[in-house]
């Protein structure tokens, strides 16, 4: 295997780390979210770039037409898509109440506020 | 006819009964709903159990499509078990739940309680039940969103940074596990398990195949908190309402486990995985590592419901090491230990939701004299106790007879070693609890016997006298995980 191998691919795990490395390295809640759904998005990418067949066109029946790209990865990612809303929108709403109760969103802070009762 | 249509019916019933808990919005017709619905589920889970026993593997095409193109629900003797073990806890939970919902969740919001309960339900069923890597994704996702809200539901705070800690960590696991099934898809095109099966042997050796081994593996020892991956789980456990705790424990990890089967055994069982990438020597480190770490912080803790997260710890420790021996005896151990720990635990839990409803605390130096104020309680804590320290005529016992049978098996004598010592570790916990409630004297005025109400008390009766009935005569439960572990280990060779 050649070394810079197919370009897609590395940006999806540049994305993929980039949201990763947000999620472990914030202490924001939301900012850790954030970085959740980039990792998210990254498989997202992934998924639907494996799909592509080289010269194929979108997978509608037409005259003429041969070779066309793979839709069911597609159509994969739309569930996976929904899921990550409805992931994102929960942690949201968590983190609505976190502050409710807490008062901060930063993590470092809401375990001062355990630690000192 | 029915019976023909028993696989869906198992999903679908539950799944169409959560919207309806939003139309009933009254906390007990939704408790008398999720009662019923629990109690079908279990119906439907037995018939299904017993067909599959009589007449071996059932194919349900959802929508009449054939296999590869269609989804199809494909039920053999190991997820018809786990299907029961789901259904049970879930129908013994469910009478359980109104008390201590009651006392520990607002009146006005019962009933999206009982709905969740019912979707995560649902999704830990399909789980089970689904015969496609991808669906399973999507009900791993049901089952997970759900139980992030049930375990916000609690009445301390702390409950909402535990179930936000659980999100990040679940929704990590999960997006692991499609990224595993994605390449899967690109050297197969497939995504039905039994049809991956086929094909995966002609690419395993390829980088992309190996690489999606490693997300799905990673990716469900998350979800099943395997040791060190377990982060979540402590705080989930110990802030959850006492109910939620008690379902979580008994079902979720063990059909994560359930899944870590099927991806060894079934979708790579025409290969020798474990042992060509080495991630037997991995799993059986962690599970190990598990079994210890999970017994020694247990012994710490001063929070009992805590206590016993740690103690899941180390029981799924248990079951993955079971699984990573890969004979007979060990997926067996592991098989019957997800039903055996589920009882087990499910019953323990129940006793710290009793704990819960009277004295409103589970710290270990609120419960001295527990054992004259709430004997019947007590009694079923030291009695599941006993079985998770692995007592004969016990069901801990079967499990780690089986465990250590298997182990010697292979020659692997420290191992056998390492598991009973690492039991001796649960002895130290359990007797903690014992020697505060039982020989520690009531503060003034705490004595008089003030027990939880009978709906409570008869379902922990219940798990606890489960949990001795399958020690005493196991003929059964073995049968079915025998088999089970027969046609897994089997795909192996």
């Amino acid at each position: 295997m050649e070394f810079p191998g197919i370009t897609v691919y590395w940006i999806i795990i540049a994305l993929m780390m980039m949201g990763f490395y947000i999620v472990i390295s914030h202490q924001n809640l939301i900012k850790k979210l954030v970085g959740l759904s980039v990792f998210q998005v990254s498989v997202f990418l992934f998924y639907i770039t494996m799909g592509k067949v080289d010269g194929g066109t979108a997978p509608i029946l037409a005259v003429g037409i041969k070779i066309y790209s793979n839709p069911l990865p597609h159509v994969l990612i739309l569930t996976a898509i929904v899921v990550g809303v409805a992931t994102t929108a929960l942690g949201l709403a968590l983190v609505v109440r976190i502050n409710d109760s807490y008062g901060t969103i930063e993590e470092d802070e809401i375990q001062a506020v355990e630690d000192g009762r | 006819m029915i019976a023909h249509h028993l696989p869906i019916l198992q999903i679908i019933i539950p799944l169409m009964s959560a919207p309806f808990c939003m139309f009933l919005r009254h906390h007990f017709w939704t408790w008398a709903l999720a009662v019923v619905i629990s109690w079908l589920s279990l119906v439907m889970s037995i018939g299904l159990l017993l067909q599959v026993l009589d007449q071996g593997v059932l194919i349900y095409k959802i929508g009449g499509w054939a296999a590869p193109w269609g989804i199809e629900y494909r039920i053999d003797n190991l997820n018809a078990f786990v299907l029961v073990i789901v259904s049970v806890i879930a129908a013994v939970v469910m009478p359980y739940a109104r008390m201590s919902v009651n006392k520990e969740i607002p009146r006005d919001r019962a009933y999206l309680f009982y709905a969740m309960m019912l979707l995560c339900m649902t999704g830990l069923l399909g789980i089970t039940i689904t015969g496609d890597a991808f669906n399973l994704f999507v009900f791993l996702e049901i089952s997970s969103l759900s139980s992030y809200v049930l375990i916000s539901m609690g009445r301390d705070r702390q409950g909402l940074t535990a179930a936000y800690r659980y999100l990040m960590l679940g929704s990590l696991g999960a997006t692991f596990y499609i990224i595993g099934v994605g390449m899967m898809y690109m050297m197969t095109g497939t995504l039905n398990i039994t049809d991956l099966a086929a094909l995966i042997p002609a690419v395993a050796d390829t980088r992309t195949i190996q690489a999606a081994l490693a997300f799905l593996t990673v990716g469900l020892c998350l979800k099943l908190a395997l040791f060190p991956l377990h982060m979540w789980l402590p705080n989930a456990y110990t802030y959850a309402p006492s109910v939620v705790t008690v379902f979580l424990a008994a079902t979720a990890t063990k059909v994560s486990v359930y899944a870590l089967i099927r991806v060894i055994f079934t979708i790579f069982g025409g290969v020798d995985i474990l042992d060509t990438l080495q991630v037997r020597d991995l799993l059986m480190l962690f599970a190990i590592a598990g079994m210890f770490a999970g017994s020694a912080v247990a012994i710490y803790q001063v929070n009992i419901k805590r206590m016993l997260a740690y103690s899941s710890v180390a029981q799924l420790g248990y079951m993955v090491l079971g699984i990573a021996m890969a004979n007979v005896s060990g997926v067996t151990a592991g098989i019957i230990h997800m039903f055996n720990h589920a009882l087990t635990k499910g019953g323990l839990f129940m006793a710290m939701g009793c704990v819960m409803y009277v004295t409103g605390s589970v710290r270990l130096s609120d419960m001295a004299g527990l054992g004259k104020r709430m004997p019947l309680t007590m009694a079923a804590f030291v009695a599941g106790g006993l079985s998770l320290i692995g007592m004969p005529l016990s069901v801990g016992f079967i499990s780690k007879w089986y465990l250590i049978q298997a182990a010697l098996e292979k020659g692997w004598w420290p191992v056998a070693v390492l598991i009973v010592l690492s039991s001796l570790l649960a002895v130290i916990y359990i007797w903690r609890v014992v020697e505060v409630a039982y020989f520690t004297p009531a503060p003034e005025g705490k004595d008089v016997v003030t027990e939880a109400p009978m709906s409570m008390i008869i379902p922990m009766f219940v798990l606890i006298g489960a949990s001795y009935y399958f020690g005493i005569d196991a003929t059964t439960t073995l049968d079915i995980a025998h088999s089970a572990a027969e046609v897994l280990v089997g795909g192996i060779r």
